[in-house]
């Protein structure tokens, strides 16, 4: 019994180790690049489009209006970076249907590596979108004194969506772990269907805190702008 | 420690490595495709408006040329019907006055028919009272109808009044002239001395008497100089005859007027 995936190491060369993370992480990449690749291979401009299309047109176009109406006046530009985190958080969550699977982001160093590109990813879009005075400006508003707090609630946004949404899939792993030794029928079923459900709300929270956040560092120049 | 930092590092390459991926082969083109698309279904909108409002455009076009089709061939069928109009007009004015010219023509004939007619009824009166007259004169008489006309032109000469005689020899006299005789048929050796003698008794005066044959006179003598006349003829006699015959003729009725 093993809290995070990460203990089950494959292989080790001093530093270096692949671990059940990292590889199953591998595996849901070429699944989602592969996928991707063999649908978006012979895309037609035609009225008529294939039903594989269609549905990843409808994932795409879903996402670039949620950010959209998050308040992002350019979505094709974030929809490269959030669309990903949504898609691969999903996916992940997603196969716990598969028995033996264990999910990536029921590892905290996964969902801490995907809370750090948020914690990087922010400040980077805000200062390519209003300039680095304009964005280190925006942590003493609405005063200098909410500096010191405005610096901690970046940190700690940061630190709680990465123990967010570890908690809730390392969790809901475990409980279904622990069900199955103590009532092995019917019951980790309802489980299951439970741990889908949150792995899809934990995945859309996940993303849309990311929106968030980005749009608040832009908003800056938006403001100015309007 | 729950975090293994390796594994930290390693998954935010995987990540970043995913984005770019997903990037590359899933948004981009997704977005492309649609992009595409739109952009199609804006061009085929625009043009089914476009092609909506040439059809519009010809449509309006085509009433327009309609009506005015209608208008042109209103007004031809106006003018044509005018033109009918008038040509009936001139046709039947045309035809009246030919209907009225030809009767008219009509009536100069019937009239020149009717005087024809009257004309040959008094030729052939004449011609026949002088037939008629022969025969009986020579059958009761015993004598020719030139024998008693010669008779009865000389018994004109010597009726004549003392104060004509005088009249005539006093045209005689000065210069002498000859004396025209004129007859419907040729007179006889006997009948023209006769006359000759009856002549120049009546007249006392030696003269030269001419004798000339003219069929027209029908029947009768006549004794022509210098204008003065003395004659007989049957035409006296037929005067009243013709008379009667214009009688008659009036009362028959005329032939009818066609009004058209």
């Amino acid at each position: 019994m093993h809290l995070s995936s990460d203990e089950l190491v494959l292989w080790q060369h001093g530093f270096f180790k692949l671990n059940a993370t990292i590889v199953t992480t591998w595996g849901l990449m070429l699944v989602l690049t592969v996928g991707a690749r063999l649908i978006t291979r012979n895309l037609e401009g035609k009225v008529h489009i294939s039903r594989w299309q269609s549905l990843l047109e409808i994932i795409v176009v879903t996402i670039r209006k949620q950010i959209e109406e998050v308040g992002l006046r350019q979505p094709e530009k974030y929809l490269g970076f959030l669309g990903t985190l949504f898609v691969f958080i999903a996916l992940s969550n997603l196969c716990t249907i598969f028995p033996g699977y264990e999910p990536p982001t029921g590892s905290l160093s996964t969902t801490a590596a995907l809370a750090l590109c948020v914690f990087i990813a922010v400040p980077m879009f805000g200062i390519e979108e209003s300039g680095l005075g304009a964005y280190l400006r925006s942590y003493t508003k609405p005063t200098l004194v909410m500096l010191p707090f405005n610096i901690i609630s970046e940190l700690s946004r940061t630190l709680a969506m990465a123990i967010r949404l570890f908690g809730n899939m390392m969790s809901g792993t475990m409980i279904l772990a622990i069900l199955l030794t103590i009532t092995p029928f019917i019951f980790p079923i309802v489980m299951s269907l439970l741990g889908l459900l949150t792995g899809m709300v934990q995945a859309y929270i996940f993303s849309i805190l990311a929106t968030v956040y980005i749009a608040a560092a832009t908003r800056a120049k938006q403001e100015a702008g309007d | 420690m729950l975090i293994d930092w390796f594994t930290v590092v390693a998954q935010a390459f995987n990540f970043l490595i995913l984005v770019w991926l997903l990037k590359r082969y899933l948004y981009q083109p997704i977005l492309n495709a649609l992009d595409r698309r739109e952009k199609r279904i804006a061009t085929e909108l625009a043009d089914a408006d476009a092609k909506r409002a040439e059809a519009k455009m010809e449509r309006e076009e085509y009433q327009r040329k309609n009506e005015e089709f209608d208008q042109q061939r209103a007004e031809l069928l106006n003018k044509a019907t005018g033109e009918a109009a008038a040509e009936r007009q001139r046709l039947l004015d045309e035809a009246r006055k030919d209907s009225e010219a030809l009767r008219a023509k009509l009536q100069d004939t019937l009239r020149s028919e009717h005087q024809g007619l009257l004309e040959e009824i008094a030729r052939r009166t004449r011609t026949e009272v002088f037939a008629i007259a022969r025969k009986a004169l020579t059958e009761l008489a015993g004598a020719s109808l030139e024998d008693r006309m010669v008779d009865v032109f000389i018994r004109r000469l010597s009726e004549l009044g003392s104060e004509e005689k005088g009249r005539l020899a006093s045209m005689l006299k000065s210069p002498p002239i000859p004396v025209l005789v004129r007859s419907a048929f040729d007179l006889a050796p006997a009948q023209r001395s006769l006359i000759e003698g009856a002549v120049k008794e009546t007249l006392a005066a030696e003269i030269q008497v001419r004798f000339e044959v003219v069929p027209d006179l029908v029947s009768g003598i006549e004794l022509t100089m210098q204008g003065q006349k003395i004659a007989w003829s049957i035409a006296d006699y037929l005067a009243s005859l013709e008379k009667g015959v214009n009688e008659l003729l009036k009362a028959q009725p005329k032939p009818e007027r066609h009004e058209n």
